[in-house]
């Protein structure tokens, strides 16, 4: 038994979108996803369904401000509403790995799941008329015929800044444990009551910046010789 | 959210043909009337067509419909899944209903009694299905239920009234077929009122960034600086839709007026059968606006990561 899922670092994150476009490319075409698939991609108006999605935010007035990144798919929540609304048993969560997955052959594409969902985790695929969302690469996670290291779903892997980690939350000495309990990882939405799995951890807390210092007055020794070292430096 | 069409038909046909059913067999209950009249085939005829049509818009609603038949498996989790079960079954209650009277069969006032409880059942469930989603604060209070109930018992009464025009007999009383209207539009009142006033969620706690924290801890009010996509998704087609303030307004204007006004003052100025039957349309086509506002004005909390500060 095991509780998978990812903590996401929001003070590495740099916004970057690598990790929402392997997502694409590893789930695009994916038998176990589904597919994820485009509309219209080289036209006009491109749009499509997308498992992860990156939005960018500012927290605080300028200049006390701050830019947050904040990528979001499934949370792989424990109180998964969207699983118990299903009428047709397509939605289901993993007892063995806690992983929340839809099977495309029930859904009939009634949207109660999506509507269920707070963090607009789940798109419907227009083309077949079924639901999609994150199944945390569950069709790479378990493939021994590749590399333990390649292992993690394609989100962590492509992530240039390792703003995004995979693993067990049930396991005390886990990666993902370790840094939740170091960094104070918090869930999205706790208040909502779902419980979600992934962890997102908060931006350090910032070094005190002095505040900058008064020049001189015009005229005295101090200044006089301040410009003169900058005029040497300048030559 | 999405006003989607469908789903107003099918909430308001099938809520005012089970509403119908319930008043016709309270009066067979009450021995008011008998499957030897012609208003009581009339009725159970209104009754098929409307709750019929409801299911068949439900499925309009569907994007792969094949799959339809699986909305029966998970009555034990699925609100969604009972309303389906429930409305599925009242057909064949319906029907055994149906034979035990014409046959004067004793056991006709057992299946009453189970088809009343069992159309009201499903109305109750179509409206749990909203009533029970955390993400939408506006449908997550006892009033969505008891709103879909009176609603329905509202407008299958007018119905019912119309129905039994030409029979003075079996007329039923003003008062008894106006209340639920009034219950309905009174409680319609006291939700609005009492919701509109209030903040739910807000974008800091869908982030969780406190909005007041220790100095150098990211804290303020946050706000939206780029969604990250340039055109519509399927979250903001299903969840963006805004309703302007004017138009809101004129519909529930014109809510008020078709589902309290005309069904009021038809009662005092017309009685007769064009009448009835005037203020039963007007009160389907005034719960069809009110539907389609409560599907319009009920904002789902995922507003907020596309940038809308509270819900």
């Amino acid at each position: 038994m095991s509780r998978l899922g990812l903590v996401i670092d929001i003070d590495a994150c740099v916004g970057c979108h690598a990790c929402a476009t392997a997502c694409k490319e590893w789930n695009g075409a994916s038998l176990m996803a589904g597919g994820a698939p485009d509309y219209d991609p080289q036209g006009a108006t491109p749009s499509g369904v997308w498992f992860n999605r990156v939005r960018h935010y500012e927290a605080g007035e300028y200049p006390e401000s701050r830019t947050l990144n904040v990528p979001m798919s499934c949370m792989h929540c424990e109180t998964a509403d969207c699983v118990t609304v299903c009428p047709t048993g397509a939605s289901y969560k993993r007892a063995e790995d806690g992983i929340v997955l839809i099977d495309a052959e029930k859904c009939m594409g009634c949207n109660y799941c999506a509507w269920a969902c707070p963090y607009g985790a789940r798109e419907l695929d227009e083309t077949s008329g079924t639901m999609r969302k994150c199944t945390l690469c569950v069709d790479r996670i378990y493939d021994t015929a590749l590399p333990e290291a390649e292992r993690q779903p394609a989100c962590v892997l492509a992530c240039p800044a390792h703003a995004r980690h995979f693993g067990d939350f049930d396991d005390p000495s886990s990666k993902v444990s370790t840094m939740v309990r170091e960094r104070e990882g918090a869930p999205l939405f706790e208040n909502l009551g779902y419980r979600p799995t992934n962890r997102y951890l908060p931006p350090r807390v910032a070094p005190e910046v002095p505040p900058p210092v008064e020049a001189p007055p015009r005229g005295t020794l101090q200044r006089r010789l301040a410009s003169m070292v900058n005029r040497l430096i300048r030559l | 959210m999405k006003p989607a069409l469908s789903l107003v038909a099918f909430t308001v046909a099938s809520g005012a043909g089970l509403g119908l059913a319930a008043w016709i067999l309270a009066w067979q209950l009450a021995e008011r009337i008998d499957g030897s009249v012609r208003a009581f085939w009339v009725g159970v005829a209104i009754v098929t067509v409307l709750v019929s049509a409801g299911l068949v818009a439900s499925t309009r609603h569907l994007a792969n419909p094949r799959n339809a038949w699986r909305a029966l498996s998970r009555v034990r989790s699925s609100w969604l899944s009972r309303e389906a079960a429930l409305a599925l079954a009242f057909y064949p209650l319906a029907a055994a209903h149906l034979v035990f009277s014409v046959g004067g069969d004793p056991r006709a006032r057992v299946t009453a009694v189970l088809a009343i409880v069992v159309a009201l059942a499903t109305v109750a469930c179509t409206a749990m299905i909203y009533a029970c989603l955390r993400t939408v604060p506006r449908w997550r209070t006892w009033h969505t239920p008891v709103g879909f109930v009176s609603y329905a018992l509202a407008s299958g009464g007018l119905l019912w009234a119309a129905i039994l025009a030409g029979d003075d007999r079996a007329a039923p009383s003003a008062t008894l077929l106006l209340a639920p209207v009034v219950a309905a539009a009174l409680v319609k009142l006291l939700w609005d009122a009492k919701f509109s006033a209030r903040v739910h969620a807000t974008l800091n706690e869908a982030l969780a960034v406190p909005e007041t924290a220790p100095k150098g801890v990211v804290q303020g009010r946050v706000r939206l600086l780029d969604a990250g996509h340039v055109n519509p998704t399927f979250v903001t087609n299903e969840f963006g839709f805004r309703l302007a303030r004017e138009r809101a307004s004129a519909l529930r204007l014109a809510m008020f007026a078709l589902t309290l006004g005309v069904p009021v003052a038809l009662a005092l100025l017309a009685p007769g059968a064009e009448g009835r039957w005037v203020a039963a349309v007007a009160l389907l086509a005034g719960v069809a606006v009110e539907r389609w506002l409560f599907f319009a004005r009920a904002e789902h909390v995922v507003r907020l990561y596309d940038g809308q500060p509270t819900v």
